[in-house]
Parts: C-alpha cells; structure tokens; sequence
C-alpha cells in the first residue's frame, strides 16, 4: 500500500515556503483581504445562533461514535447504497482510487479520448487523480469556479473551501483572456462570472461523465450529501450519465437526522452563510432521472492508521469547512501553498502528517504558535494544538533514536534546559554562567547577533539582557524567604 | 517549553518538581498565564500517561490553588482597585493562552480601568495572536515576525505609551520587534502596572 497526499512527498520544508511567501506582497494582502472578509462574515453567523456550542457538541460526538464503529457504518452504507442502485469500490491508497475510476470509465465509454466533469473534491487532489486521468487520455474539468481558475491557471489549491483565495480579480482575468481566448475581458465580476458560465456549460451539456466529492455518506439510507454555493456541482451529478463520486471513509454519518447538526454548522464555518445555496442528496440511481450508472469510491488512503489512537482519531472528525484556516494566524501572513500539501492551515498540519507519514511533514506540526483560534472555531471540536504537541512529540521521540538527532543542538538545549529547571542550585548556577556569558553580546542591555538557535531570535528582534537581580534574590534582599 | 515543543519525556520530571515544590502551598501565584495553562491543560494528561496515580491525585489537589496572577487579584482575592496609579496611556494585549486556555476576559481589564491616572486604550485586532508561540519564534523566526509586525502596528495605532499582558514571553516578543524598529512604546507586565503608585514612573 501506498499513501500519498497531493504532492506532500516533493514539498520544501514549511519555513523554507513560508519566507518565500512572505516576500510575495500581492499573495498576502489577498489573503489577508480574503480570510478577514470570510472570518468576519461566519462571526456574524455564529453570534445569532443561541445553541451554537450544543451544536458543536452533539456533532462532535455524532463523529466520534461514527468513527467508533466506522465497521459498522460504511458496511450499513454500503448495503443500502447498493439496494438503491449504486455500486460501491473501495480503495485502499490513491493508486486503488485511481485504476477503479478509470476502470470505471473505460468500461462505461470504452477506449479512446474521454472528457470528465468534476465539482469540487479535496478528496481526488489527494489522491492527485486529475494527473492519472490525464494520464490514461481523460481530460478532466473542473467546474467549481474556483478549481477552474486553480485548474486554467496550472496552479494549486491555496485553501480547502475557495482554492484559488489566493489570487485577485485582475490575475483571475488575465487567466481567462489567456486560456479562454478573451482578449477584451475585464475584471467586473459579473463578466468573469458570464465568461465562467459560457465556458462551463457547453461542457455540461456534452460531458457524459460525472466525478464528484462528498460532504457526508448517510448509512441508513445509503445517500450521499453534497453541499454547495454555484449549482456546478448540481449540475455535475444530475446531467451525466455516468456519475462517481470519490468520499474517504470517515465522511459516514448514521442517520439523516444528524444532518441536522452539519448542515447547520458547516455553512456558517465555511462561508458565513446560514445555508448553502445548493444542497443535493441522493441515493442510488432513478430511471429517467439522473445517471443510469453510480459508483462510490470509499477512499482508506492512511485513515484506519489514525483510528487506533483516540487523540488522532480527532483528526478524522473533520468535515472541511476550512474554518481554522481563515482563523489561523500562521495561514493569514503565508497562505496554503507554503504547507506545500493539498490540506492546508491548521488541519493541513495536522492531516498530511498523520494520513501520509510524518516523515514527509516533519516541519508541518511546528508550523504553528498554538494559539488555539483554530480549536475556537472548529464546528467539530478538533482539538488542533493538542494534536500538535501529540504529533511534535513523535517527531522528537523518533529524532532521539538516531545519533544526529541525539547530538542536535535543540536536543542538547533542551535536555540542559530541563536539567537546571529541575534543581535550584543548578538553575541558580545557569542564570550566573548566563550574566556572565551574555556580556559577549551585550550592547546597552541589549543583546544582539546571539549565536546558534537565538539568533534566529535576535536577527529580528531585540532581548533586553538578563537583569543583575533576579527576583528571587530581590526577594532575598528584602528580608524574606 | 519542553513539553510544547515535543520533549513530552524531559518535562516529566519538570512536572513532579512542580508538584513536590508546590504540594504544601495554600495558593499558587504564577504571573504568566501560559504556565498556567500548561498546568491545567497537561498535567492530568502527562500522569496518565505515566500511569502515576500519586502524582495524578497531587496534581488534582494542588490545581485548584493555582491562580494565574490577575486570576488571583479578581477570582481568589475579589479584587478590582489594588490602590494603584499610573499615569500613562496602556493598552492591553490578551494573550492566547490567558483568553482561550484560561478564559480570562474581563478581570485584567477590570484592574487597569481601576489604576487612577491610567488611560487604557482598546487593542485592535486584540485577539490575533503576536507571533511568539514558544520554539515558533526561532524554527519560524520570518512567519512569526511577520505575525508581530501586525501586532506592533496595532499597538502603535492606539497611541498608547506602554502595552501590558499577562504573560511575560509575548511581550518579551512584542518588546523585541518594538524596540528594533525604534518605538519608544514601554512593555510592561500587568504587575508592574498594578505596583506602581503616585509619583513612581
């Protein structure tokens, strides 16, 4: 088996990204214009609601009772999905995912060039299927708007909820004129938008194929739940006649009752809104109504690995909503490209690691201050930071097994650190060697051009130095104990 | 320190020493809520894991005597003027462990505005955090300046004179990026404020 996220395995580290990002000043003010808009817009959605914090309880514990008998759940879905008409395949890596779907299509549309309509699914860029389609002389389009623009422009998704946030109007223009032939477009929104819907529906209207994410699989009837805001993905799974839709496994609900609870939390974390302009359900096929054909792609591609442990189990609770990305300090100064993986921000930190491995993320769990705004505003209740430490904490253990790790300056910092913090006379005897040891560097009770690990401190800033008196001693002096 | 930055197994015995020190105390002053919040956050976790249930019924009885400084002054002591003066302008910044670990809002804000002379500014954006976090501000020393560099504009559009906190280390990091670029604002831990008194500044 074989676990792949998007193009984790390529990526640079975190910091490396980021202070590349950080130099590009159009990508961070429309970012920051981006995620303020979108932050302040799901306050407003949240205050009006009276049970907000029930809301995050009981779908918090749907998720981890689902996720407690996942077994169970996918093998309900599945049977009822199949009673109504679908077909369901399951996938264990992103390899599986990809020969099942263009087994599928080949056997739908046999050989030669094929065209496929997507709406928006994480899911198939993890899995990178646009690239094996290609690959196997299939031309997806994508026709989420804003995947369009990711797709057109040969770009990445910057955010799990509007994939092309990192671009403004004018670079989305320039797109359009260039891929679409328009040499007179301009920037108004209302010709992007008539230039998008021109381009999308002559291919809805040819495209005999359909693949599409989900937002939710419920088990007792077998349906799948897509949510969305442009009617594309309406579109996407009643005009085909074909549809195949690829879902992770850990998108099983039990009942459509629990709908209740995300569909009300899900909008308004996602996009400020109290409900999605367009919410498609269905089950199964329908003569005369929809695809005659409907697959489902169960999706494993690392996540039973994190069912074991409780705290990583978290994880999986996740319905996509993006909210912690637009919270996120960290992802309002770099935006998503620098996690150089496809989930990115505070549940990208957390996800890539876990589902791939971290030994393709190691600098993911660090890219964060653990502020804790993205717990804050989880719908779910993911506790982000905890997994964090959780995920930095192998990291360290796995470091201290090799010789080089053992001998690493933060290593050795911090067994010394733990060793004086652990006896006063010790810690004592550090804070002397160390008003000692800052006079090398010290400039009018500052200290400047620190060496080693500090002086990625003081290349920035400034450190008062370390006082004559501690207070401790102060304390003495005045008679006390 | 350790335990945030993943050395989970060299803050074990920092935690027992905690405990041990502490056991006998009748209450526990820290003035930095991060601390505190590593307490009531892991603690319980960290002799669980350990499977020590001497150091887990310890810890329970010792926490509740833990106050984080200005915890102590409004909950334990039902403080709001300590009798200070402090003629300047100050603004505050609620530190991301004092406002969603701790849940402290409104009690420090309540003993600034009670410091006669004290004209106490409204942070804007008051709640982005400034970047610190610990380890963060040397692995990501380019991210977490650009995250303080947001906060230091914010400070310097109040137009106060001094920014105060709970916690020591943000602004031991708001100090460093203020200082560097030559502003003359003052940060001063919330204690300082609340000890000074006519005529000491």
């Amino acid at each position: 088996m074989s676990v792949r996220v998007g193009k984790t395995s390529a990526a640079r580290a975190f910091p490396v990204a980021a202070k590349e990002a950080l130099g590009n000043e159009q990508l961070r003010r429309n970012v920051h214009h981006a995620t303020d808009v979108i932050r302040n817009k799901r306050a407003l959605r949240v205050e009006e609601m009276p049970d907000w914090q029930q809301l995050r309880d009981a779908a918090s514990e749907i998720k981890q009772h689902t996720l407690a008998h996942l077994d169970f759940y996918l093998e309900e879905f599945t049977r009822n999905c199949e009673r109504a008409g679908g077909k369901v395949h399951w996938a264990r890596d992103a390899d599986e995912a990809n020969a099942i779907a263009v087994k599928l299509i080949r056997e739908f549309a046999g050989e030669g060039a094929q065209e496929v309509i997507k709406v928006k699914t994480m899911t198939s860029d993890e899995v990178q299927m646009n690239v094996a389609l290609e690959a196997a002389d299939i031309t997806p389009i994508e026709t989420d708007l804003a995947d369009m623009i990711v797709q057109l422009g040969h770009d990445e998704p910057s955010h799990i909820v509007v994939p092309a946030l990192h671009k403004n109007r004018v670079e989305i223009r320039d797109i359009f004129r260039r891929e679409m032939n328009l040499p007179e477009l301009t920037e108004q929104p209302e010709e992007l938008a008539a230039a998008a819907r021109r381009y999308l529906r002559e291919r809805f209207l040819r495209t005999k194929i359909g693949i599409s994410g989900a937002n939710f699989l419920v088990a007792e009837t077998g349906a799948v739940c897509v949510v969305e805001s442009e009617g594309n993905g309406r579109m996407c799974v009643t005009l085909p006649e074909m549809l195949i839709t690829l879902v992770g496994i850990e998108k099983v609900i039990p009942r459509s009752q629990d709908l209740e609870a995300f569909l009300q939390l899900l909008p308004r974390s996602a996009t400020g809104e109290r409900m999605n302009p367009y919410n498609s359900l269905w089950s199964g096929v329908t003569s005369g109504d929809g695809p005659r054909e409907f697959h489902v792609i169960l999706l494993d591609n690392g996540r039973t690995k994190l069912l074991e442990d409780e705290l990583e189990r978290e994880t999986l609770q996740c319905i996509r909503c993006g909210a912690c990305l637009n919270a996120c300090p960290v992802y309002r100064e770099t935006g998503g490209l620098a996690y150089g993986s496809i989930y990115s921000g505070p549940i990208g930190a957390i996800l890539s690691p876990q589902l791939q491995s971290l030994e393709h993320s190691r600098s993911l769990p660090y890219a964060s201050t653990l502020c804790g705004a993205c717990y804050e505003v989880c719908p779910v209740k993911i506790d982000i930071p905890e997994v964090l430490i959780h995920l930095r904490g192998r990291l360290v253990r796995e470091e201290q097994k090799t010789l080089s790790g053992k001998l690493g300056i933060e290593n050795l910092a911090m067994q010394a650190a733990a060793t004086s913090f652990t006896s006063a006379r010790r810690y004592e005897a550090a804070q002397r060697f160390a008003r000692v040891g800052q006079k090398l560097f010290e400039h009018d009770g500052e200290l400047r051009n620190l060496p080693g690990l500090a002086g990625g401190w003081t290349k920035f800033r400034d450190l008062r130095a370390i006082p004559k008196q501690s207070f401790r001693e102060w304390w003495k002096s005045e008679g006390r104990s | 320190m350790h335990y945030n930055t993943g050395y989970h197994r060299e803050a074990i015995p920092l935690v027992r020493r905690f405990v041990e020190m502490f056991r006998e105390s009748e209450c526990v002053c820290v003035p930095s809520a991060s601390c505190v919040a590593m307490m009531r956050e892991h603690y319980a976790l960290i002799a669980r894991q350990e499977n020590d249930a001497a150091l887990l019924a310890d810890g329970h009885a010792l926490l509740p005597r833990v106050f984080e400084f200005s915890e102590l002054l409004t909950e334990r002591l039902q403080l709001e003027d300590v009798g200070a003066s402090f003629a300047q302008s100050v603004t505050y910044h609620p530190s991301c462990h004092s406002l969603r670990m701790l849940n402290i809002r409104e009690g420090p804000l309540k003993l600034l505005r009670a410091v006669r002379g004290l004209d106490l500014r409204d942070l804007p954006e008051r709640e982005q955090c400034c970047g610190f976090g610990g380890t963060f501000a040397v692995k990501n020393a380019d991210v977490s300046v650009a995250m303080l560099e947001a906060k230091e504009a914010c400070v310097i559009e109040t137009g106060a004179e001094v920014v105060t906190a709970l916690d020591n280390s943000c602004l031991m990091q708001i100090y460093g990026g203020l200082h560097r670029a030559g502003s003359p604002v003052k940060t001063m831990h919330i204690a300082e404020i609340l000890a000074s008194t006519e005529g000491a500044v």
